[in-house]
């Protein structure tokens, strides 16, 4: 047996945290003044989805991510709504007390925002 | 070893033992929809035609979705030889014949169908309905599953709407009409019976909730059920007696008849449907909600009751989009 190392996503628990974390998330970002907005004609559905997706890929799980995609996918709310880096800030700023809710230890929660931070510049089309 | 048969559309494939469904097809380049491969993301959702798809493989999806056999093909190790669709299944239509027509109030008829053959639907459900010509328009059942050969509708008459307007002036009864498979996933299942369930319907969004609220009744639904039935006007609600009836007979069941303008007589709260539900009912954690009737208070509500704690999971919705708005 060879001893491996738990990703940051199975240190967080895994699919179980990305369930229990989406819904206190999205509720907070939907809740969050400063960018609601971007999300007035979402189906929430798919964007529950999307959420889910987001915070695999945040909390180093397996995903899809491909930086033209998250580029792809803001574009329209830099260009048409004016989004950034103050609105990105807010999103960060609701994942960490999503996790703090959760009681995720500080230095996990770290690495979660350093794995959202990376995408910064895709999301913001630059 | 164990190598299955794959049934998808009009194609037989074989998935090999470890692989998923969507592999499979991947595989064999058929073309399936996909995005996460990790169960996230349901654009993989497909349909299982011969009985349950194993049950790890409907992780997530909604129950009424894993009642219709739903299932991510990401997440579907086949057990045995399964048929799948991928696309929608092609529209079947059973004739029905007019037995009864009557008004609701000034712009909703009640139109009463006789089926040729027993319709296997769940109240809430919507058919499509077709006239001779081919013209077709989705309606809400409004009765319950007891009635499995007569379907009724409330068909609201829109200025311009080609469909309704015959309705209203030229169906009579004696007429045949052909009748498409019950579709939506917006109704009641009789499980999780101690849930409280909310149900928010604007106009002829009534017709739907009205059989949810029925069947519901009729199988002795333990919660409490809340109906909010909202217009702008009194004259664009009906069926205030009979729900009021209801609510008098059986002790879980509250209505609430909501107008949006001009003064609300007793018994009416002054509001839109949905504003008044949510101030009455600021928590909706472990609700079960129903919503049906214009597009942007289905899309508001969704958010509002989110937001007071229902889970996604447990909100069902039928946006009414009236296809005489826009060019038909």
């Amino acid at each position: 047996m060879s001893e491996t190392t738990a990703t940051l996503y199975e240190q967080l628990g895994g699919e179980a945290a990305v369930n229990a974390a989406v819904d206190i998330f999205y509720r907070k970002v939907l809740s969050d003044h400063r960018i609601n907005r971007f999300f007035d004609n979402t189906d929430m559905d798919k964007q529950a989805a999307k959420q889910k997706s987001f915070l695999t890929m945040a909390f180093g799980g397996p995903n899809n991510y491909s930086g033209a995609d998250m580029r792809q996918a803001h574009a329209h709310l830099v260009k048409k709504l004016g989004l950034d880096d103050s609105h990105f800030d807010a999103v960060v700023e609701d994942l960490a007390a999503t996790l703090q809710e959760l009681n995720v230890p500080q230095e996990l929660i770290n690495q979660v925002a350093a794995i959202a931070e990376s995408t910064r510049n895709d999301v913001l089309d630059r | 070893m164990s190598l299955y048969k794959l049934s998808v559309n009009d194609r037989d494939i074989i998935c090999e033992s470890g692989e998923t469904v969507l592999d499979a097809c991947l595989r064999e380049n058929i073309d399936i929809p996909y995005g996460c491969r990790q169960g996230a993301c349901q654009s993989c959702m497909v349909r299982s035609l011969q009985g349950p798809p194993p049950s790890a493989a409907q992780d997530g999806l909604k129950e009424v979705l894993r009642h219709q056999h739903y299932f991510l093909a990401c997440l579907c190790y086949p057990q045995q030889d399964m048929a799948i669709s991928i696309s929608p299944p092609a529209e079947f239509f059973t004739e029905a014949t007019v037995i009864e027509k009557s008004l609701l109030n000034a712009e909703t008829l009640q139109l009463t169908l006789q089926c040729q053959e027993t319709m296997d639907y769940y109240a809430g459900q919507f058919v499509n309905l077709k006239r001779a010509d081919g013209l077709t328009r989705s309606y809400s059942i409004a009765n319950n599953r007891l009635h499995a050969n007569k379907l009724s509708f409330h068909i609201r008459r829109l200025a311009g709407g080609r469909f309704s307007e015959w309705a209203h002036q030229e169906l009579n009864v004696g007429d045949k009409l052909e009748v498409s498979d019950p579709q939506g996933l917006c109704y009641y299942l009789p499980t999780s019976q101690e849930n409280n369930l909310l149900l928010i319907g604007t106009g002829s969004g009534l017709a739907p909730l009205a059989g949810i609220v029925s069947e519901a009744l009729h199988h002795g639904h333990k919660g409490a059920i809340h109906l909010f039935h909202g217009s702008r006007e009194m004259d664009g609600l009906y069926w205030l007696e009979e729900m009021q009836d209801l609510a008098s007979q059986y002790p879980n069941f509250h209505y609430t008849p909501c107008i949006s303008r001009g003064d609300a007589p007793e018994g009416v709260a002054r509001g839109r449907a949905n504003d008044v539900a949510m101030t009455l009912l600021p928590s909706l954690k472990g609700w079960r909600l129903y919503l049906c009737g214009h597009p942007d208070m289905v899309h508001q509500t969704k958010r509002q009751a989110f937001l007071h704690g229902a889970a996604l999971q447990d909100i069902h919705a039928d946006a009414f989009h009236v296809a005489s708005a826009t060019l038909d």
